[in-house]
């Protein structure tokens, strides 16, 4: 029993980081109908970026500052270089461009700075908390992530529902052309839209990394699984990103700590299978009819 | 059957040039004349299915798993020879293309994807979770000779890329003439207008299964070519990688088009060996040298989408209409380009297919 609240714990910290890459793909496809592959490249190249200044500043916060700094840029530069130009191309090409993305970025990070794993700081202490004598499982850093992605997610959330700047941004995703036709810059709507996805990639980036380590391709397998918690979600809810990512996280870690890493893929192919096979637009998909 | 003799034709004049070039070439080359025409096998199946109709699949790469994995174990416990093998994997394959798209028949777009691309990742580690069966991360090692009238000395390779690229073009020459059948026109008023082609009696759920096995033989063929010039099958070779490069290589050698297959192979393939040939000549250090094709690979890809929206074919297509040579069609051209105004009675949709909502 203590066991499986570990592991319900520890989940609940990866699901987190699940979130925030499937929170940035539904901020993304909601603006541009994308699924960008690059997220997790980015996100690996602003961690990478984050370890340069920590190593030269010495403090975790600069890093972690500047992480999100530089995913707000990427994300903006990327949508104005080379997706602009593909949106209204067939469908697929801005998905290619994505993966194209992600192998530059891999290859980059390679010849800067080779492929060895190297470790990445943690804001707080990585040991382990207890409940009188009995271990938890997750560490003060782990409350730290779960924290710190739930805070990001909720002043999004808020500032959605609250701001003007929200509602050109929800306007623009519900229908592009009414929202053009009232005089929001639509475009403009989706530079930002980049801007805060790349950004919340940017954090996983930082979160994940201690537990992973940082190499080109570290950020390979957080992707697919946060790309998985979105499909189960919905890649149209936010919300369901959220609950798609914990749900992910805590199944497959209590699975993983019961039947071995080996199955974990298996097992988030099979929620995504029974998932899909009831809604196939995921869970909180709104019912709405597919073009007639 | 002008078009089936047109078809032959070109396969016939591609055999020929592999055999010329298979012999002035040398091992190493021969090597990769193989692995670009499994590459072709395996796109040419993906650009049925994706660009025909209309399904997007991020785990063909699971598909060629299960063909070479199926060769590698037909091979060692039956020894039956590799041609029957390659029969036994692509109706091995065939029937997991039929679970996978019955499964898949009510998904679109991303969810799709996502489905497909978890099915890339998940599949392979079966091999850890049965290493009795799959031997584990070491995987099963697979015994390939050239067989016996062509005497002790006949290269290896040259067999191999031989026996590749007949298949690759076999199956190109097969597709071909499906895409021009009915079946393939059903395919691209279903990719065009789901509803417009239920409507005009097209069954689309029968459609949608059909190219998921059809895609899914050509990936396990591909999977059993593998098996015997890689003489290895291991999970590492299996990985979404792999996924991804055969969706890439189908888009930008131009969706939905056969000759598109070949070009996606060809940067498949070259790109990363020129730009690897290119960088150690410099002299950079490993680390540098060994990332410059990644990166430059990446580029690539950014810049065909960016240059040619319909992939290289439509950039070849464009330049011998440029000549003055439009009358010389190429097989297929019906595709994208094509296809999309003449397949519907419909209107030109929008460009965001999920809708608005």
């Amino acid at each position: 029993m203590v066991e499986f609240l570990q592991f319900t714990l520890s989940g609940i910290s990866f699901g987190m980081i699940y979130a925030a890459i499937a929170l940035s793909l539904v901020l993304i496809w909601r603006g541009t109908r994308l699924v960008n592959f690059a997220q997790g490249a980015m996100a690996m190249f602003t961690t990478f970026i984050a370890l340069e200044v920590i190593y030269h500043t010495g403090s975790y916060w600069a890093g972690f500052v500047v992480a999100l700094a530089a995913g707000i840029v990427l994300g903006a530069v990327t949508e104005l270089t080379v997706i602009r130009p593909t949106l209204g191309k067939p469908e697929l090409n801005s998905v290619i461009v994505t993966i194209g993305l992600l192998v530059l970025l891999e290859g980059l990070a390679g010849i800067f700075y080779g492929g060895q794993f190297r470790s990445f700081p943690t804001a707080f202490s990585d040991t382990g908390l207890k409940a009188g004598s009995t271990p938890l499982g997750v560490s003060r850093f782990d409350v730290f992530v779960a924290a710190s992605v739930l805070a990001t997610t909720l002043l999004l959330a808020a500032g959605f529902r609250y701001t003007s700047a929200g509602l050109r941004m929800r306007a623009a995703a519900f229908n592009a052309t009414v929202a053009r036709l009232s005089g929001i810059r639509v475009a403009r709507v989706i530079t930002v839209g980049w801007a805060l996805a790349a950004m919340l990639g940017a954090l996983a980036g930082v979160l994940v990394s201690p537990s992973t380590f940082l190499y080109p391709n570290s950020m390979d397998n957080i992707f697919v699984f946060g790309f998985t918690a979105a499909v189960i979600g919905g890649l149209d809810s936010p919300v369901g990103a959220v609950i798609g990512g914990v749900l992910l996280g805590v199944v497959l870690n209590i699975a993983g700590g019961y039947l071995g890493a080996d199955v974990t893929a298996l097992i988030a192919l099979g929620i995504l299978v029974v998932v899909l096979m009831i809604r196939p637009a995921g869970i909180f998909s709104s019912a709405r009819m597919r073009r007639v | 059957m002008r078009s089936l003799a047109r078809n032959l034709g070109a396969a016939l004049a591609v055999a020929v040039l592999v055999v010329i070039l298979s012999i002035k070439l040398n091992t190493f080359r021969d090597y990769q004349i193989a692995e670009i025409a499994i590459y072709v096998t395996a796109i040419a199946g993906l650009t049925v299915l994706t660009g025909l109709s209309g399904q997007v699949s991020l785990g063909n790469g699971a598909f060629m798993a299960i063909g070479a994995y199926t060769t590698a174990l037909v091979l060692m416990h039956l020894g039956w020879p590799f041609f029957a093998v390659l029969v036994v994997a692509a109706v091995v394959t065939a029937i997991a293309g039929a679970i996978v798209g019955v499964a898949a028949a009510r998904l679109h777009g991303p969810y799709l994807a996502g489905a497909t691309l978890m099915l890339g990742v998940a599949l392979p580690s079966l091999s850890s979770v049965y290493p009795g069966v799959f031997g584990g991360d070491q995987g099963l090692n697979v015994v390939y000779t050239t067989p016996g009238f062509l005497g002790p000395n006949f290269p290896l390779t040259r067999w191999q890329a031989w026996v590749c690229s007949a298949v690759a073009l076999v199956t190109l020459v097969l597709l071909a003439n499906l895409s021009r059948s009915r079946v393939g026109r059903n395919w691209r008023a279903l990719r065009d207008d789901e509803v417009a082609a239920a409507l005009t009696g097209v069954n689309v759920a029968r459609a949608r299964v059909l190219a998921f096995v059809i895609s899914a033989t050509c990936a396990g063929m591909a999977g059993a070519l593998l098996a015997i010039i890689t003489e290895l099958v291991a999970p590492g070779a299996f990985t979404i990688t792999l996924s991804i490069a055969l969706l890439t290589g189908a888009v930008i050698g131009g969706l939905g088009t056969l000759p598109g297959a070949i070009w996606g192979s060809l940067v498949i393939v070259l790109v990363p060996v020129y730009a690897t040939d290119v960088a150690t000549s410099h002299g950079l250090s490993t680390t540098v040298a060994s990332n410059i094709p990644v990166a430059a690979y990446g580029v690539v890809l950014i810049l065909v989408m960016l240059i040619f929206p319909q992939g290289i074919q439509g950039g070849v297509q464009w330049l011998l209409r440029l000549l003055g040579i439009s009358g010389a069609r190429l097989p297929h051209e019906a595709s994208t380009a094509d296809a999309r105004p003449s397949a519907g009675e419909t209107p030109a949709r929008p460009h965001e297919k999920e809708g608005t909502q």
